[in-house]
Parts: C-alpha cells; structure tokens; sequence
C-alpha cells in the first residue's frame, strides 16, 4: 500500500477513526484470561492488593469469552497484539504456546521455589526441565447434596457406591426430587467432572494414570470399562430428556432445590452461594466397596505466564513473584471460592464447604484429570473422544466395552506404548 | 444488449477500483494466505514444511479424518436439504402473499416476519433451547394443549433428531432473507401484465403459476445459491448451541465446526493451522462446485426478463 | 395508482390467517426472551411461560447492565461501525455491480468470480492475515480496522445480489440518457441507483445483521474497552461456569433494539422506494 493510498483511506473514513495504540510504557500489564467469572474480584480485590505492594505498576484485566479463549490468545499472539501475562491452560495446550516461542522460560523465576513439583508438572515441558507458567490453583470434584432433602429423607452421605446408589433409590421413591442433577447435552460434565473423578477410585489415582501413559495399563481393563458400566448405570437417575440437558439447566435444577445430588468442581461452590441455595454440602467420590483406600481428582487448572513479545516483562516477574506469595495465595483461596492455591503455604479456607472439599486431601490420594498430560496431544484427541464416549454410554448410544476399545484404538494409533 | 461505446475507461476504474482495493486487502490476499497453507504441514514443534497435497490424502483417505470429514459432508447435505425444502418453500409462500396488491399491513407483517433475522445467535440458541428444554417444559406443555404431548423428546440431545432440530431453528432465524429478495423481485413485476391476465378471467393460483413464478426464477436461482453457500459455510448456530464439538456423536457437525476445530483446535486439541487450511480448501472447492454446476447448468437456461 | 378491482381476488381472510400465524412463529421466541428478562432469575427457569408478577418482576438484569458496563459506549460503537460499514458496502458494492455487469473489458468475467469468492470460503479463515494487516497499518483497537475488514466481507454479497437487479434495469433508459450526453457518473448515481433502491434497502438490511451481531473480529481485532462492540460486551456475563441470566437476557434484550429500529427504518425507505418506482 502506498503511502497516498493510505492517507486517502485514513482520509475516507476519518469520521471513524479512533485511534487507541497500546504502547506498552512500564508501569502497565495487561493480563489475558478466560475467567470472565472472576472479573469483579480481579479488579476489586486482587489487583489493588497487587498495587498496594508494588506502587506504580498498573494492572488490567482483559478477560476474553471462556470458548474463543484458546482461539482469539492464539491470534493475538501471532500478530503480536496480546497482553504482557497470559493465564495458562494446563499441560499440552501451554505446552504448545511454550514450543511456539509465545511464552518465556520462568526457569529462574523467583517464586517457583514455593510449589511443589507435582503441581509444576503441568507447566513444565515433558522432561521436566522447563517451566513456563507459574502455578495458581487447583480445583477439586466431587459431588454436592442438598441437606434439607437429605434430611427430609433421613439420608447421610455415601462413601461407598452401594450406599450412593441406595440414596439415589430413596430419593427417586420419593418422587418430587430428581435424584441426580446431571445432562449430556454439553458433554463436557461427563468427562471432566464424572469419569475422571469417579475413575480415580477405579485406577487408583495416579498409578494407574501413569501406568495408562506407559502402555502398562489398557483402556479396556476391566477397571477403567468398570468406570462406565457404573456411569451407564445413573442414566435412570437423571431427569427425563436429560440427553438435552444443558450444564446451565443442571446448575438451575441444583440451585432451585429441585435434586438431590450435583456431580461438581468445587468451582460451582461460589456460584450456588451466590445464586440462592445455602446449604448444602460435598462428599467425595464413593468407593467400590467399602474400606477401599479413596482417591479424588485434584487438577491443576490454572497458571499465568509471560508473553515472549511482552514489552514489560521486568514488571511481569514482578507480578510472577507476587503470584506466588502467601498474601496471594490466601487472598485468591478465599476469595475465589472453589480455587485451590497450588502453593505450599498453609492457608486457613473459610467458606465450610470448599474447606471440607480441600480436607479431602488428607484423607484421599489426588490424582489430576486422567487424560490431561500427554494423552489428548494426537489425533483423535482423547479429551473429545472421552466426551463423546462418556456421553454416549450415558445416552445408552454404546457399550462400556466398545468405550474404553474405541479409547484405547485411538491412543494406540499415535501413542507407542500404547500400541503394545 | 450490446456494451456501451466510451469514450474513455475512467468511469470502470473509478467505479471498482474502491471496491476491489478494500477486498483484495482484508479479505481476499488474506484467505487465499491462509488456504496455501494446506500446502504444508505443521510438526510438534511448529515447524512448518511444504507437504503437497499430503493434508488432503489425510482428509479423504485415513480412516478417522474421512470418517469425520463424510460424517460432516452429509450432515451438510441434509442441512441444505432442509432449507432449500422448508426455508424456501416458506419465504416464497409469505412473499407471494405479502406481494398481493393492496394488502392491508403488508409492511407490519414484512418487518415483524425478518426479526428472527436481526437477533444474535445467542438470543436465538437461548430462546430455543428454552423452548425446547425438557427440563422448563414450554415445548412440552405447548403440545399437550393439542393432546400431542407424548410426541415430545429431547430432540436437541438426541443423535435422530438433533441435527434436524437444529436445521429448522435455523431455517427459522433465515427465511426472512429469500422472503426479502423473492419479494422484491415479485413487486418488481409491472401491474399491467398481472391486471390483464386478471382480465381474461385466470384464477389468482393460475397468475401465480403461469405469470409470476416464471418471471421470478432467476431470482430464485439466486436464492437457491446464496442458500448453498450460506448452509455449507454455516457455523453459528451449531457452535452457539452445541459448541465446536457438535455432538451429541458429531451428529450436528457441519464443514463450518469441523474447520473451526481443526484450525483453532478445541478444548485439549492444539489448532493446526495447516491441516485446518486444507479443510477449509476443501469446503470452498464443494462450494465452488456447486455453484459452478447450478451456473452452466441452470443459470444458462434461465431467461432474465426486464421491463 | 393500483386499481384493486383489475386484480384476482384472494381471500383476505386466508392471507391474514397465514400471515399473522407465521408473525407469531416468528416473534414469540424475541418476546419470551424480553419477559424473561423483566424477571427474577429463579422465576425464569419456575415457568419460562409466564409473564412477570408482582412477585417475580425485576429489574435487576437492566440495572446491572447499564450500571456496571459501560453499555451505550458500546452501543456507539456498534452504531458507528455497522452504520460506516454499511454505507460503503452499499456505495462500493453498487458502484462495482454497476461496472461489472454494464461495461465488457478484459478480464471482468476473472473479476466477477475473484469478488465471488470471498463469499464461498468461511470467513474466520483469514483471521490470522487480517491481524497482522491491520497491526502494520497500526489500525489495532481501532473502529477503522472493524470498518475495512466488514466492508470487504460485505461486498462479495452486495455486489452478486445488486448485480442480479442491476441486470433488470431496462436499457432503453440508459441508452437515452447516454445520447444525451450524460456522464457515466451521473447516470450511476441519478438513473440506476434510485432504480434499485429497493434492492439496496434489501442488502442494506441483512447485510447490516452479521456485521452488528458479530463477535470475532471485534474480540481479535478491537477488545480494548473503548471499541468495544455491544456483542462483545454482552459476553462479559457468560462466563467460564457461571451464566448470568439476568443481566444476559437484559442485555441482549438491550442489544436488539437498535437493530429493530434500523430495520423499521429501512423498510420505510424501501416502501418509499418501491411505490416511486409503481409510478410510472
């Protein structure tokens, strides 16, 4: 384009310009995420306490809609125009910025000290060497009830699955109350928050996860097909014409009273809170059978990063270290509601029930989501494939066997140990 | 009609070159930037290599990209099917009515008709799955007042019906555009010829057969293909209500989501901007296709009439 | 003027039957939208169907709306940007359907299908290209670069729908004007425009709609706070897990309303346009 072509274009359309160039001066960042949720406390809470401890640095946070996220941060890169932090997904999606040069090594980041090795693994490169996101939090699943209909019944919490389904049996009987809040249409609430959560009894939690990777393990094991067999069994539990159910419907059904039981990440805790419903409690996942050693899935789901064309990344560290520090730490727990620090400063959780749920790792092993590292890197991505298998024997569409062979067929077509 | 003889060719630069500056720039240099991208491929450390035509052996013939990619085609195809059978069916029934000379309210009727047109797809995947949700039960209750409640099914969940639920809102949000052209196109008919076959005593029905309809094909032929275009390039509404996932089983997944995943990735899976460039080539060369087909074989046949 | 009496009869009953019944499919979905957003949000999801109560009523979803984000800045952008983008798509678009279809030279039919093409392929493709275009003209957040990217998607279409009524025009009436000795420019702009102003109300309104309701370029290419786009901003209130219905349903209940008024406008313009035209 020529320099006139250019002015009689400015020219054309000068009633419309508006021109607003972000030069990055120090003093500013600008933090990319997809936690639109948490906007209001980023700016009333987080980030004033950021200022306070460190004068002159301005921070803003610009959250993008949660599903173009990972699309919109891409292209933002790429052309150079994202903010100065960028908050990371776990594992292979960071892994694949930190590849492509977009994000910096935090190799010597003071801070990084503070987090233990098994919550860095999500943001370090495959031989551990690297890290390139500093770690944030955590959230756990499990499974909310509504006490007042628990008690109406005369029901307590199950621990193991002969008592949750004997409680499904009652509340069903009882006729008003759909016994479990939960919906296909989604499909993401199958894998994320029931197979992976539930399984974690079935494969023992991080051994068999590892064992999974190594090829020691099968996706057609009875174990891991046992996860199915179970899932595929809550179908009449459900409500009526649950295959169109909507995660937000099973949030409404929840939070108006209307179920017994939610199968959760301890992200919802705020949201019921804060949408009408106050009491109700978390019990974690049910056993096979009873004096079974219990497992819960704890996933690290949430870190910040630098971008490598960042224009400010003195101040970036800065706000890196800050992360990392126990006022941090203590501030987003508490104030996050749902959200675990990562970091191994002890921290008293005030709300009752994301304290019972962090208590959990007392008493149980934590494993992340199943399929988080290495398994969803080829193609078919398994994260897509479990939501459909998951979702589809849940519809009663497939076989808990014919699940974990159509799982297992598509890690072995690009994973190698797998394959043997 | 023989071209004008003029005196100088200022006149057609001056009229296209805005025109064809502003697209070649921001539209068209970009797009064909990215499609040679199908060209090549992308290695794990973003390394990317000329590859041929190797992206689109992948696509057609390894066995979990072609399953994907016919399950798409198809879904496509009968996504087309059901707008060409009810949105056009519907859009030229209401413009033959709304062009009815003398009609009382004809421009209430005209713009209340187009508003489903205006809304965002996420007012209009809301509203609809509202309806439609088993759980608030509108839809259900609505057909138990005709006795016909046990007809009712989670039709969006379902892997039968959910992409012919999907079709028809959509068919819904649309049939104000070929509405809007079938009648500008039939106003555009000069009364005299209406008035005299009116005159020799043919049937309202007859007019509309034998006089109207004829005149109007090419505009039809317009709306035939801007209807294949817009279906086989659709992608909001599917992504607005069931995500890039298209579930449930891939049943609603169109061309549009499949390049949307592919290119950007989803969820866990990384974008390939490579692989997700020869989807895309290869959606514009089914469009191209059938355009090109309608063209030599309907466009040519057609006659344009001008008053 | 129509003589009404020289036209076969149709029963008005009949037609109002199919008409009104299909305005009704058409508006009860945008009507269940605008109550719902009057009410509280448990009532919502209790009966979708009713309208607000005493009980139920609430304003919550506008206050939050209008109080917290900085929603008629948004609107102006909107406004500004979808109206700017119009008015050149129609201008450009005309003036290049004029020349592609009126005048033979080398290499038109090449050009006609070059134009074609932008509407066959899917447009976020580009995406990618478009950004970096627009970071060397330093045109990011900016409502220019929104104004340039929707006017190059908007034209293929423009230019293929005026193109098919340009067609139309009859030639005995640019053959007397251009024995007159009238220039080019003149008959464009005096002679065939006000000839297919209703086509150019049509395109105007539907190619007005994606421009106005689109979320992506505004999100990759504008997402500063002060170009932010209405659509964009509505999405500040669908988060990751938690929707709030409220201030969603007000907001997009908010958001189609100038839309609606856009579009009442226009349809005026094209009645006018059509009944001078019956004039003969």
């Amino acid at each position: 384009m020529t320099l006139s072509r250019k002015t009689l274009l400015a020219a054309l359309i000068a009633a419309t310009t508006a021109t607003v160039a972000p030069h990055a001066s120090a003093g500013t960042l600008t933090i990319e995420s997809w936690r639109i949720d948490d906007k209001a406390l980023w700016e009333e809470t987080l980030l004033p306490a950021f200022t306070k401890a460190n004068p002159g640095i301005t921070v803003k946070f610009t959250p993008s809609a949660p599903p173009e996220y990972n699309s919109a941060l891409n292209a933002r890169l790429t052309a150079g125009t994202a903010g100065d932090l960028i908050t990371c997904r776990p594992f292979d999606v960071s892994l694949d910025l930190y590849t492509k040069g977009r994000l910096t090594k935090l190799n010597s980041q003071p801070g990084l000290e503070n987090f233990p090795d098994s919550a860095k693994v999500a943001w370090q490169t495959d031989d551990g060497k690297d890290t390139y996101c500093m770690p944030m939090a955590s959230v756990i699943h499990g499974f909310f009830y509504n006490k007042k209909v628990f008690a109406d019944l005369g029901l307590k919490p199950p621990t193991t699955e002969a008592e949750f389904f004997a409680v499904l049996d009652k509340v069903k009987a009882g006729g008003k109350i759909t016994p479990l809040a939960l919906g296909t249409a989604d499909q993401w609430e199958t894998n994320q928050i029931v197979f992976t959560s539930l399984g974690a009894n079935y494969w023992k939690g991080e051994d068999g996860r590892k064992a999974l990777i190594a090829g020691k393990k099968k996706f057609t094991d009875a174990d891991v097909t046992a996860v199915w067999e179970t899932m595929a069994k809550w179908a009449p539990y459900l409500s009526k014409g649950y295959q169109a159910q909507t995660y937000g419907d099973s949030q409404n059904l929840f939070g108006a009273g209307k179920a017994a039981i939610y199968p959760a990440g301890s992200w919802d805790i705020s949201y019921f809170q804060q949408n009408g419903l106050k009491d109700f409690g978390a019990f974690p996942p049910p056993v096979r059978k009873a004096g079974d050693g219990c497992y819960i899935s704890d996933h690290t789901d949430i870190g910040m990063g630098i971008n490598a064309a960042s224009k400010n990344k003195a101040d970036a560290e800065k706000f890196l270290t800050w992360l990392a520090s126990k006022a941090f730490a203590d501030l987003y727990t508490n104030k996050v509601t749902g959200f675990f620090s990562l970091s191994k400063h002890a921290i008293t959780v005030q709300d009752p029930v994301a304290q019972e749920m962090v208590g959990w790792r007392n008493k149980c092993k934590s494993t992340i989501r199943l399929n988080a590292q290495i398994m969803s890197r080829g193609q078919p991505s398994m994260e897509n494939e479990l939501w459909t298998v998951s979702s589809q024997v849940m519809n009663g569409k497939m076989t808990p066997k014919d699940a974990g062979a159509r799982i297992q067929a598509g890690f072995a077509k690009w994973h190698k140990p797998a394959a043997q | 009609m023989s071209a004008p003889r003029l005196r100088s060719r200022w006149p057609v630069l001056v009229f296209l070159a805005p025109a064809v500056l502003i697209y070649t720039v921001f539209s068209a240099w970009p797009l064909l930037d990215t499609l040679r991208l199908g060209l090549y491929a992308t290695d794990a450390r973003g390394v990317v290599s000329f590859a041929g035509l190797d992206n689109f052996r992948t696509i057609l013939v390894d066995a979990q990209w072609s399953a994907e990619f016919w399950n798409a085609m198809g879904n496509n195809l009968k996504f087309f099917g059901i707008h060409m059978l009810f949105q056009n069916t519907i859009a030229l029934v209401l413009a033959a009515l709304l062009s009815l000379n003398g009609l009382k309210g004809a421009g209430t009727y005209r713009t209340l008709i187009f508003m489903p047109t205006l809304l965002s797809v996420v007012i209009i995947g809301f509203t609809w799955q509202l309806i439609l949700s088993p759980l608030w039960g509108v839809a259900e209750r609505l057909l138990g007042v005709f006795g016909l409640a046990h007809l009712f099914a989670p039709w969006l969940g379902l892997e039968e019906s959910a992409l012919n639920t999907l079709s028809m809102m959509s068919v819904w949000q649309f049939v104000g555009i070929p509405m809007m052209l079938i009648y500008a196109a039939l106003i555009a008919i000069p009364d005299e010829i209406i008035e005299a076959a009116s005159a020799e005593g043919a049937s309202a029905w007859r007019i509309f057969w034998e006089i109207r309809l004829p005149l109007i094909l090419p505009t039809l032929g317009l709306v035939t293909i801007l209807t294949f275009v817009a279906n086989f390039n659709a992608f909001d509404l599917v992504y607005a209500v069931k995500g890039a996932l298209a579930g449930p089983n891939y049943s609603t997944d169109l061309l549009g989501t499949l390049f949307y995943r592919t290119f950007f990735g989803y969820q866990s899976q990384v974008g390939s901007a490579t692989m997700g460039a020869a989807v895309a080539t290869v959606m514009f060369l089914v469009i191209l296709c059938g355009v090109g087909a309608y063209t030599v074989l309907v466009q040519r046949r057609l006659q344009r009439h001008t008053f | 003027m129509r003589k009404s009496s020289a036209h076969p009869a149709v029963s008005r009953g009949f037609v109002h039957l199919v008409l009104s019944g299909y305005t009704l499919l058409a508006l009860a979905p945008l009507l269940l939208v605008v109550m719902n957003s009057f009410k509280a949000r448990a009532a919502i999801f209790d009966d979708p169907l009713a309208w607000p109560t005493a009980d139920t009523f609430a304003l919550i979803g506008y206050t939050k709306v209008l109080a917290k984000s900085q929603v008629l800045g948004f609107f102006a952008n909107s406004a500004i940007v979808t109206g700017v983008s119009l008015v050149l798509i129609l201008l450009l678009g005309a003036m290049a359907a004029w020349a592609l279809t009126e005048y033979r030279f080398p290499g038109d039919r090449l050009l006609s299908l070059f134009l074609g093409f932008g509407i066959m392929v899917p447009i976020r493709l580009g995406s990618v290209s478009i950004l970096e275009i627009i970071v060397a003209l330093d045109l990011v957040n900016t409502r220019t670069a929104l104004v340039l990217v929707y006017v190059a998607q908007g034209l293929p279409l423009a230019v293929m729908i005026l193109s098919e009524f340009i067609r139309q025009v009859p030639g005995e009436l640019k053959d007397a004007a251009r024995c007159d000795g009238v220039s080019e420019y003149r008959i464009f702009f005096q002679v065939i425009l006000p000839l297919i102003r209703p086509a150019v109300a049509t395109v105007a309104v539907f190619t007005m709609v994606p421009i106005w309701n689109d979320l992506w370029f505004p999100l990759i290419l504008a997402p500063s706070e002060a170009t932010q786009t209405i659509t964009l901003g509505v999405q500040q209130f669908i988060g990751q897990y938690a929707t709030d219905w409220n201030a969603v349903l007000a907001a997009l209940s908010l958001a189609v309303l100038p839309v609606l008024v856009l579009h009442a406008l226009f349809s005026r313009q094209l009645i006018r346009g059509i009944t001078a035209g019956a004039v003969k």
